[in-house]
């Protein structure tokens, strides 16, 4: 069964601080939904929220239509997973996983049956007698997952659940939990702080800060197109600066940087569409990979401040002027220059993002 | 049709109750009402009846009590307080001392002395009364090897009066200090010392200003709760024959037939163990030094000279003997024949008769059958209140949670004697909270003063393994479909349960054992066992008692090894 979810002009207040403010979300059947944000923003509330763990203290939360916004957590047929597991350390690996079942009323044989299936899909078929105390933080996890999984929720919330684990097996269990949200088809939401995490999984994300919704999109969306200074600093990096419209010739947009560096921008390419007009300070966004060597359009020349080489790519820290730039340049065998060095920089015009105030 | 109407009526009404913010006082309300019914309402009657003369509302009682006309009273509050102050110095000594001992020092013999340093936690109050008259009382074991190995006339020494009561004391409570100094001790950060020997302090600098001062909230502590047991003391008095203490005065005046005086006394002894305890909780709320840091590796420095080592066997042999003696007596003379023991130094017939007769003779067994289903019954009721009450303040937010920890800490802190002259007060004539029942002389009433004074036990106990538990467990639960009840069923008691057993073992014991409030309102249809051993004692059925001791003995070192076992040693004390 695959489910909606819609927050409809959803609030939280705490006595009379705000939890979130006004978040409103539409969650397709089957999508993977993803809550992004730093910690304090608000993202676990609104899960909390969709979990009945809180009731919003105004606005309405629906599954498919079907009004939820104060049905106790225990009817609603989610499958939730927490950020520390909250496995039951007294039972077994079988137990915990049947727990939803029992609760349920199916049969012994059924629940066995069951509770096996989902042993399977998450690789702990020999597991079943172990307590809790004796899995790695991996396993656990996937007791975890298996567990809200079995009872086929109609909804599949998932609470920072990797940030318990090592770097490596972080990377393991993404690529696990989106592999089995891709086979169930299961409506997912996901909360995390982690970015990489956000942008690898989700079909859209929801970038929120100190209770307040930043941006909703899809990935690409949010990358290329951040509608704000957070949202572009926060999705991957970026170099914001601080700009002023100085010539709007149709689509063409022309901004003056400090020191007098002239930019050339596109209408096409500003956030939510927004059409500037001259003289308005705006800002802009570079993102480093979006900075080329070599002589071009928007050209510019400065001198290298720091030099870091990763292998995959040469990252410099370039002043341009009183501007500091952060250049990502892939590594194809091309010369590693020295910090003092001088260097010609340009940006085609789809790598400037104009973000108004 | 209707009837379908009707219950979507009340299942919208029930949701929206359950939904409000006050419905949280619906579910507490229980918990009020009990303590309401069973811990104020008494304790306002006694209040009631010291202030109410023949001419209605009168301070006459007060002015009595601390006029001079009669300074019976003003002497009694005044040995109580001397007995309690000269307790905790002595218990101070002792418990401190052996903490730094057995904490800083390695010694031949150190790891038996450990375990028996806590034998006196084993000794029921009245049981180790008991066995220190016989030991070190006036025609006591000790005295009189003395009086005969130096061929005397008299005893040379003996235990009696106030000394006699201070040594009990001292030897009962040390445990208090031991085991919170033990605490501190081991939670000090070798580092701190070594840092202040680098920084240029000597010896004497690091203790006063290093340790001494780190070990004073342990020592606070323990101090507050010595004087209120010291305080609430009544068995000592009664078996050393201290008539001049609170304890001892509320019993008289209450056996005297004076009951208005005996609530004035009660009143004012319970003012002063309730500020106590408030005075109590207030300081343990604010302290802490220990466990800053993590990975303290306690090492004992070894004793190297052999003289020492010499010196601290025989030391700690002396130790084990006096602690091992208390119990070792009862022993011995649970198997002497009754009323042959006269002025010998110890019993000169010995049989296995009293044990039998404790499983096999109705007059005998009666009593342990009596303390067995009142305690039960007790206890049953601790687990119920101790349970839903350690949930709710663990679990749950509303207003008046302090009131609700004061109020469930006030009967452990209250004298059993002050119990029992509540109880006579609320309970002597019908009330709504006793089913319109008179309770005194009945057998509800014992179960009722073991519930009361028990009260915090399993609440604590509780308490403590539900604050390790984690919250979002109960939430798992929860969205994986279980309601309410079935999550605190199949996951919240199964996880608090080692906390619920110790909680429960303890109050079973204690119930069995409990003298102080028995001795005022038990009726002779239902004797608890601690009577019975009281009146065997004054009809020199001396086997008989010491036979009762050992099976209460035995019973308490099982629950304490139970739950050391079943908590691994984690489970919250009663301090």
């Amino acid at each position: 069964m695959l489910k909606s979810v819609r927050l409809d002009d959803v609030s939280k207040m705490f006595g009379t601080s705000v939890g979130v403010e006004n978040v409103d979300i539409d969650v397709k059947p089957g999508e993977f939904f993803t809550f992004l944000g730093p910690s304090g923003c608000g993202k676990t509330t609104t899960l909390r929220m969709i979990a009945g763990f809180y009731y919003p203290s105004k606005g309405k939360i629906l599954f498919d239509n079907k009004d939820v916004t104060t049905l106790q957590p225990n009817k609603r047929n989610i499958g939730m997973v927490f950020q520390n597991y909250a496995l039951f350390p007294h039972m077994t690996v079988f137990e915990n996983i049947a727990f939803g079942l029992e609760v349920r009323k199916m049969s012994k044989a059924v629940i066995k049956e069951k509770v096996e299936r989902a042993q399977k899909l998450v690789h702990l078929e020999k597991y079943g007698t172990r307590k809790i105390n004796e899995l790695s933080g991996g396993q656990q996890q996937r007791v975890a997952l298996a567990r809200a999984l079995v009872i086929e929720p109609d909804i599949l919330l998932l609470d920072e659940p990797l940030s318990n684990l090592d770097a490596k097996l972080r990377e393991e269990t993404r690529l696990e939990i989106k592999r089995l949200q891709v086979e169930l088809g299961v409506t997912t939401i996901y909360v995390t702080h982690d970015q990489t995490e956000a942008m690898t999984m989700s079909d859209r994300i929801m970038v929120m800060k100190e209770g307040v919704v930043q941006q909703i999109g899809t990935p690409q969306e949010i990358y290329n197109q951040p509608t704000n200074h957070f949202v572009a600093s926060f999705i991957g990096e970026s170099n914001i600066l601080e700009a002023e419209v100085v010539e709007v010739k149709g689509d063409a947009v022309k901004v003056k940087l400090d020191d007098d560096i002239f930019v050339q921008g596109s209408m096409t390419q500003t956030a939510n569409g927004k059409k500037l007009s001259v003289g308005e300070s705006i800002k802009v966004s570079i993102r480093p990979e979006a900075v080329f060597e070599g002589t071009g359009p928007n050209q510019v020349t400065g001198t290298i401040q720091f030099v870091e080489f990763t292998g995959v790519s040469i990252n410099y820290v370039v002043k341009v002027g009183s501007n500091i730039m952060k250049v990502m340049i892939i590594n194809k065998g091309n010369e590693i220059l020295k910090r003092g060095d001088s260097i010609t920089l340009h940006v085609p015009e789809k790598g400037i993002y104009l973000i108004g105030e | 049709m209707n009837a379908n109407q009707s219950t979507a009526v009340q299942e919208n009404w029930w949701s929206r109750l359950s939904r409000s913010k006050y419905f949280i006082y619906v579910l507490i309300s229980p918990l009020f009402l009990v303590l309401i019914a069973y811990v104020i309402y008494p304790f306002y009657q006694t209040f009631v009846q010291s202030i109410v003369g023949e001419g209605g509302a009168t301070l006459e009682n007060y002015q009595r009590f601390f006029g001079l006309t009669s300074t019976a009273n003003l002497e009694a509050l005044w040995t109580s307080v001397y007995i309690s102050v000269i307790s905790v110095i002595t218990c101070a000594i002792v418990g401190v001392t052996m903490a730094f001992l057995m904490e800083r020092y390695e010694f031949p013999g150190r790891k038996l002395l450990s375990v028996l340093i806590l034998v006196p936690m084993a000794l029921p109050p009245l049981v180790g009364v008991l066995s220190f008259t016989f030991l070190y009382g006036e025609s006591g074991i000790i005295p009189r090897a003395f009086q005969v190995l130096f061929d005397l006339e008299k005893v040379p020494f003996s235990l009696k009066g106030v000394m006699g009561v201070i040594v009990v004391h001292t030897f009962t409570m040390y445990t208090y200090f031991y085991l919170t100094a033990a605490a501190a001790i081991k939670g000090l950060d070798p580092s701190l010392e070594e840092a202040a020997t680098s920084l240029g302090s000597g010896r004497i600098r690091i203790w006063m200003k290093v340790i001494l001062p780190m070990l004073t909230p342990a020592l606070i502590a323990s101090s507050l709760l010595v004087f209120m047991i010291s305080m609430a003391s009544y068995t000592a008095p009664l078996m050393f024959g201290v008539e001049r203490t609170m304890t001892m005065q509320i019993y008289l005046s209450r056996t005297n037939g004076s009951l208005d005086m005996a609530a004035t006394q009660s009143t004012i002894l319970s003012i002063v163990s309730i500020s106590f305890l408030i005075l109590m909780r207030w300081y343990q709320g604010r302290r802490n030094y220990q466990n800053q840091s993590k990975g303290i590796s306690v090492h004992r420095t070894e004793l190297r000279s052999q003289f020492a080592k010499y010196m601290s066997m025989f030391l700690s042999f002396i130790g084990v003997i006096i602690l091992m003696l208390p119990i070792l007596v009862l022993v011995l003379i649970s198997f002497s024949v009754d009323g042959e023991w006269t002025v010998q130094v110890i019993p000169t017939a010995y049989t296995l008769q009293h044990y039998i007769d404790l499983f096999t003779d109705e007059r005998t067994w009666r009593p342990i059958w009596n303390s067995l289903q009142m305690s039960f019954v007790a206890t049953a009721g601790n687990i119920l209140f101790g349970v839903a009450a350690a949930y709710a303040m663990v679990r749950t937010k509303f207003k008046g949670k302090a009131i609700l920890d004061i109020l469930i800490m006030v009967p452990w802190a209250l004298p059993g004697t002050v119990v029992a002259v509540n109880l006579i007060a609320a309970f002597s004539e019908p009330s709504v909270f006793s089913f319109n029942q008179v309770l005194i002389g009945t057998f509800w009433i014992l179960p009722l003063a073991y519930f009361v004074r028990h009260l915090p036990l399993i609440f604590r106990s509780t308490s403590a393994a539900l604050m390790q538990m984690d919250e979002s467990i109960e939430e798992a639960a929860r969205s994986l479909g279980a309601n309410w009840w079935y999550t605190f069923r199949r996951v919240v008691v199964p996880m608090a349960f080692s906390g619920i057993l110790a909680g429960t073992l303890l109050a079973l014991v204690q119930g069995i054992g409990e003298f102080v409030a028995s001795i005022l309102i038990y009726s002779t249809s239902t004797m608890p066992l601690s009577v019975a051993i009281f009146q065997k004692m004054y009809a020199f059925q001396f086997g008989t008692a010491c036979a009762y001791g050992v099976l209460q003995i035995i019973l308490i070192i099982t629950v304490l090894f139970v739950s050391q076992k079943i908590t691994d040693g984690k489970a919250g004390s009663a301090i």
